[in-house]
């Protein structure tokens, strides 16, 4: 009942947020803020609760109800431990981008939080979504609204960038909703009638070529959201052309949505045809981690230096479900959450320098430490997180996942661990340019540039706070998300995960 | 009985009438006239109609016609009211004027 | 009392988080007292750890805090774990770091960042001690990670320059190759051995590994690249003398006394994987020997005070792979001790040199300054002398040892033992040619030079002073490490041999007296032959390392790069992109716009349509 009253809650408020601006404009960012502190209250309320229909399957809240009882769809909604991760993920950086919007957004303030109440809304069913029709419900809510928070509120290119979005999230999409569809016309011809509901899907086998086909629509539709190269192309236009609260949903939660979908979805429907592809992902994903970083050092616009390094790091996500063992699972896991708030904290930061001087130009910045020394240390502390260093979350998460792949494929990590010294070269390149070097304001109007304030020193404090912890006690971490990846693991179908889940 | 003249007598006649007005919709400039060819290819719809439930002595033959008619009235209506608001828009009832939808 | 060796990281992290949250808004005089107080507690703790530890009698202590990750049985902690080896280290980190940080309070006195520069320098100290008493190698690759990114911080800490950054830049990003060596070799000891926990994959690689098979090389090579990029062995080398761009104290700390040796301590304390593998543990003598060879010749030809210290650490960590090559574990952590002793007194005595001149670095703007800088002329002197192993120096046993140890090895044993005299030879040329160029002969420059005034400078070069004089009486306790390597105590060396070693090193300072205290012979003459300028300018520039890094890797990248900013991939997308439109400019020329073309077009389609349908 409470994975509902999540979703509800984020439909609602975001219709509260659009006609309370009639009202006062002041009054929808606070009516954001309170519907995701409730969010995070509830999300965090599941963090106790006991399993449901017994201690071992490891759901933690769980909800049914019929939908389309004729085509097999229904309404059903469950959490277990991994998902609670990402939940939490999303609430907490839902918060971070209603503060990063704060001040920054003034056109149409209800409408934007509508927007981005409503994409949190697609988010949260996605993680929470068992039927996979509901679930591409979810991922269609998930991205309309992202649109308009690019078309509407982004910079000189936006419309370009909103567009593509568009295309190749929706294109993938579709091509994802065949395989769904497809799947679910195997499952009638084996079982005799239609079902959408994830247990009912793992039990369906196809021959060789069809498996392929279809987890190949599912890893099109993943991979673009993930993204990894070849499919990556929407991304760095997106996050540079969005307003930074966008970029920062972008980059720290609707990236995730993709990997979300590898785990529970693509990998454990076709185990088969999975591992069978495996080793392509893995290269895939190498070839994401490498030529991306190299891309994101020629890069000359901040935003989207980083989010080419956003691809690189979601390439040893893929390269971690796809060595598929708990180690590398975790480290994906742990990569994930790490990189939420790392790149949402850069892109955040990059949002602030944009508000501050009007330009993403590195080359027009320089030696802003002795301006705004704050804003230089928290970067630096976001770019060395960003290039794994050790004691900080993402570290952790790229150390496991090619300490586990490293298991599965020596070659493709080794080539893939070079991205270590790739990620140190395009990071330390960032904090030359900015904050270090000679300062000069020649190109740009100097006067606004000033240091963070408390509120905003407040986002990225709790945002270092939660790397260090990540960093020096990942075990809180590992110990939610352990039980579904090991029950993934157990049946290779993943079948264990789900096969006591009955309303 | 009226089986007097021949169904295809009628259905012919019916083709004529149809070519006339779909020639006139292709080659008239005047708006009006336009909509009068119309008319006359409804009509010609009609009359086949009536020519079949003839042939096969039903009435739905006739329920059509009256079907159409009806369309028809309400056609007109909606369409001189465009004329007019054309006319007061562009001060002409040049159908070539109207080429917006151009690629 | 040896529980409480988590207090001593535990201060200087302290140090730094409160310099770090203070944001810079604190005086000076209490910046100074944290940042060089937290080390001094530490230091207080070690000693006494040290002195219950010796009474113990115990060969290890493990101390666990927490247990950091437990996934799929891979559970490092958290815990740190002493033995003689590490409690070596700590004594070397927290005593010289401790008077490094005191003689900083008086050097950096007037730079407007001082506040951050004892915040960086906490933090490093902390990731040094975490790199030592880490239990597994999660833990020390923590600190190892730790240590090189202070490096970076404080190499670039003067930021206003762009040169620092790229000097910085290069450090980190050239020890991060060695370091991604390092960690592959991590993932293939896990692989293998199911454990990083040092002391338990030590004892399996010993039960299940055969001397000399290849596991134990590929993971023995692999650490060896972790460690010649810290240490800045070859070909890993090319960083260092560029790390001279930070602050002098820096150079002393971390570029001298403890983050470039830990290689040296790395390979120390996995020296059972080396064992094992008996040709790589030889590649590991050739590396330090060749590299000792090249950054000697480097030496002679520099002008810098500082590249030429900078040099000699090459140098001299060269010995100490020379030691670990050949076995002579103890003798090579002993180098390492007496060299943290008398590098830092150099490089701190450097520093004076060069505050009391202005921030002049070249040699040869110097000149007769041994009656305005007494202090800064017994600094070199003394450090000059231990570092060519004058004889009871504390350079002179450390040396000793490797040497003879390397006298010892079967085969290459006399090519290793002459390689490391000529070496020592050339150590005594080119710090005696400073020496004289410094300090005698005629005044080039800076004639007003006065010593730097501050018993917070004074004090810590003269313990240093007494250190390297007498350090080579301090007892190792290291015995009870390395106890079952080979045993070296029991020496059987010709009296001409061990003439040589000591002959040379004299001989080197007698040439650097001939050319540069005395001009009997002459620099110029010498210089006129253009054999001799090209063999200049080739050492001079490093034998053209970087000149080759540049083509083969640097070059290239940024070629790479800058072709490809735009993307090639996208280009893809903007050619279905333009497909699309062209279709799209094919079909618009049917929307004519006119009412009669739809008309027409749909009356045909009709006549189509029934055609088809008669004629089919």
């Amino acid at each position: 009942m409470i994975l509902t009253l999540l979703v509800a809650l984020l439909f609602v408020g975001g219709l509260l947020a659009w006609f309370s601006e009639r009202i006062n404009p002041a009054l929808p960012r606070w009516i954001a803020l309170a519907v995701l502190a409730i969010e995070l209250l509830l999300m965090l309320s599941l963090l106790g609760a006991d399993s449901v229909n017994g201690p071992e399957n490891g759901w933690l809240a769980a909800y049914n109800h019929a939908w389309l009882p004729r085509f097999g769809i229904s309404l059903q909604f469950a959490a277990d431990g991994f998902s609670l991760l990402l939940l939490l993920l999303t609430a907490f950086l839902g918060i971070v981008a209603v503060g990063s919007a704060w001040s920054e957004i003034t056109k149409r303030a209800g409408f934007f939080y509508f927007n981005l109440l409503w994409t949190l809304a697609g988010v949260v069913g996605i993680f929470t979504a068992l039927d996979l029709f509901l679930f591409f419900f979810f991922w269609e809510v998930m991205l309309i609204p992202m649109y308009f928070i690019i078309a509407i509120w982004g910079h000189e290119n936006k419309f370009y960038a909103a567009k593509k979005f568009f295309i190749f999230t929706q294109v993938s999409g579709l091509i994802m909703l065949v395989s769904i569809v497809v799947l679910a016309w195997f499952h009638y011809l084996q079982f005799g009638f239609f079902s959408f509901a994830y247990q009912d899907l793992l039990n369906v086998r196809m021959n060789r070529n069809m498996e392929m086909w279809v987890m190949l629509g599912f890893f099109i539709g993943f991979a673009t959201k993930l993204p990894s190269v070849p499919f990556h192309n929407w991304l760095p236009d997106a996050h540079s052309q969005a307003p930074s609260a966008g970029s920062i949903i972008l980059a720290g939660v609707l990236l995730k949505t993709g990997a979300y979908g590898l785990v529970r979805f693509a990998v454990p429907l076709f185990p088969n045809a999975a591992a069978e592809f495996a080793p392509f992902a893995m290269t895939l994903a190498a070839i994401s981690i490498l030529y991306c970083a190299k891309v994101a050092f020629a890069q000359s616009d901040i935003k989207r230096l980083i989010a080419y390094t956003s691809v690189s790091h979601m390439g040893f996500v893929t390269l971690g479900v796809y060595a598929w063992n708990e180690l590398a699972l975790q480290g994906a896991v742990m990569t994930m959450l790490a990189h939420g708030l790392s790149s949402a904290a850069l892109f955040m930061l990059a949002g602030a320098l944009q508000h501050r001087i009007h330009t993403r130009n590195m080359h027009e910045m320089g030696g802003f430490w002795g301006r705004v020394p704050r804003m230089s240390a928290v970067a630096l502390f976001f770019s060395i997180a960003a290039l794994g260093m050790p004691g900080l979350g993402n570290f952790i998460g790229e150390f496991l996942v090619l300490l586990g792949a490293f298991q599965a494929n020596h070659v493709l990590t080794i080539i893939s661990a070079f991205g270590l010294i790739f990620a140190s070269v395009y990071s330390l390149w960032v904090i030359q340019k900015i904050f270090h070097g000679k300062y000069s304001d020649s190109a740009f109007d100097s006067s606004r540039l000033l240091d963070l304030d408390n509120r905003e020193m407040a986002f990225y404090a709790a945002m270092m706070a939660g790397l260090v912890w990540m960093g020096v006690y990942p075990q809180s971490f590992l110990d939610l998300s352990a039980p579904t990846l090991q029950a993934l693991l157990e049946s290779q179908a993943g079948a264990a995960a789900v096969g006591a889940l009955q309303p | 009985m009226m089986g007097a003249i021949p169904v295809e007598h009628g259905l012919i006649l019916a083709g004529i009438l149809f070519s006339l007005g779909l020639i006139g919709v292709l080659t008239r400039r005047n708006i009006v006239f336009v909509l009068m060819s119309l008319e006359v290819m409804l009509n010609a719809c009609g009359l086949a109609f009536i020519v079949a439930g003839s042939r096969w002595e039903q009435a739905d033959g006739q329920i059509m016609f009256v079907l159409i008619l009806t369309l028809a009235a309400a056609e007109v209506a909606v369409g001189l009211g465009l004329i007019i608001q054309m006319y007061r828009r562009f001060q002409t009832v040049d159908i070539n004027v109207l080429s917006e939808l151009k690629g | 009392m040896l529980d409480l060796i988590w207090l001593l990281p535990t201060f200087p992290l302290l140090g730094f988080l409160i310099l770090a949250l203070a944001e810079g808004k604190l005086a000076k005089g209490p910046a100074g007292w944290i940042g060089a107080g937290s080390i001094g507690l530490s230091f207080a703790v070690a000693a006494l750890v040290a002195v219950s530890f010796l009474q113990s009698g115990l060969e290890s202590h493990t101390v666990p805090i927490w247990t950091w990750m437990s996934v799929a049985g891979f559970d490092p902690g958290v815990n740190l774990y002493l033995d003689g080896l590490a409690l070596v280290m700590i004594l070397v980190i927290t005593g010289v770091g401790f008077l490094i940080h005191v003689y900083s309070t008086g050097y950096m006195a007037d730079d407007p960042d001082f506040s951050r520069f004892f915040c960086y320098m906490n933090l490093f100290v902390f990731a040094m001690l975490l790199l030592v008493l880490g239990d597994n190698l999660l833990l020390l690759y923590l600190g190892w990670e730790g240590v090189g990114l202070c490096s970076y911080l404080l190499i670039g800490f003067w930021y206003d320059d762009p040169y620092n950054g790229y000097a910085a830049r290069k450090a980190f990003v050239v020890t991060r190759v060695g370091d991604t060596a390092m960690a592959i070799g991590l993932f293939l000891l896990f692989a293998q051995l199911g454990t990083l926990n040092i002391q338990d994959m030590l004892h399996a690689a010993e039960a299940e590994w055969a001397v000399g098979s290849s596991l134990p090389a590929i993971t023995a090579l692999l650490l060896l690249g972790g460690a010649v990029g810290k240490s800045a062995q070859l070909p890993l080398q090319t960083w260092l003398p560029d790390a001279m761009a930070g602050p002098t104290p820096i150079s002393a700390l971390i570029h001298a006394a403890t983050m470039v040796t830990a290689g040296v301590y790395l390979i120390a304390r996995t020296h059972t994987l080396f064992e094992l593998a008996p040709n790589v543990q030889l590649l590991v003598a050739w590396v330090g020997l060749i590299t000792l060879l090249m950054a000697g010749f480097t030496a002679m030809t520099q002008n810098d005070i500082k590249r030429i210290l900078a040099f000699s650490t090459v140098s001299q960590i060269g010995y100490m792979f020379l030691g670990l090559g050949v076995g002579a574990w103890s003798g090579a952590i002993f180098h390492l001790m007496t060299h943290a002793f008398f590098k830092a007194l150099l490089f701190l005595g450097a520093g004076a040199v060069i505050l009391s001149l202005h921030h002049e670095q070249d040699i040869f703007r110097m000149g007769a300054k041994r009656k305005q800088l007494p202090v800064g002329f017994l600094c070199f002197l003394i450090g000059g002398l231990a570092l060519t192993a004058f004889p009871y120096t504390s350079g002179y046993f450390s040396k000793d040892e490797i040497l003879i140890a390397a006298l010892e090895v079967e085969g290459q044993g006399i090519w290793l033992w002459l390689g490391g005299v000529i070496g020592a030879f050339f150590t005594g040329i080119y710090t005696f040619r400073l020496f004289f160029v410094v300090f005698f002969g005629e005044s080039r420059g800076h004639h007003d030079a006065t010593e730097v005034k501050g018993l917070n400078i004074a004090l810590p070069l003269f313990i240093l002073m007494a250190l390297s004089l007498f350090g080579g009486w301090i007892p190792v306790p290291l015995d009870a490490v390395f106890s079952h390597g080979a045993e070296h105590e029991e020496h059987h060396i010709s009296a001409f041999m061990h003439g040589v070693m000591i002959a040379l090193p004299l001989a080197g300072i007698a040439i650097s007296y001939l050319f540069y205290g005395s001009g009997i012979l002459s620099v110029e003459k010498l210089m006129s032959l253009p054999v001799s300028r090209a063999l200049h300018r080739f050492w001079n520039s490093g034998w053209g390392m970087d000149r080759l890094y540049d083509f083969l890797f640097v070059n290239p990248f940024l070629y790479l790069a800058r072709v490809n900013a735009k993307d090639i991939v996208d280009a893809f997308y903007d050619m279905l992109a333009a497909l699309s439109r062209a279709g799209h400019l094919l079909i618009v020329r049917t929307q004519t716009g006119y009412l009669r073309w739809y008309a027409l077009s749909m009356a045909a389609g009709l006549v189509a349509l029934i055609a088809i349908g008669v004629l089919l």
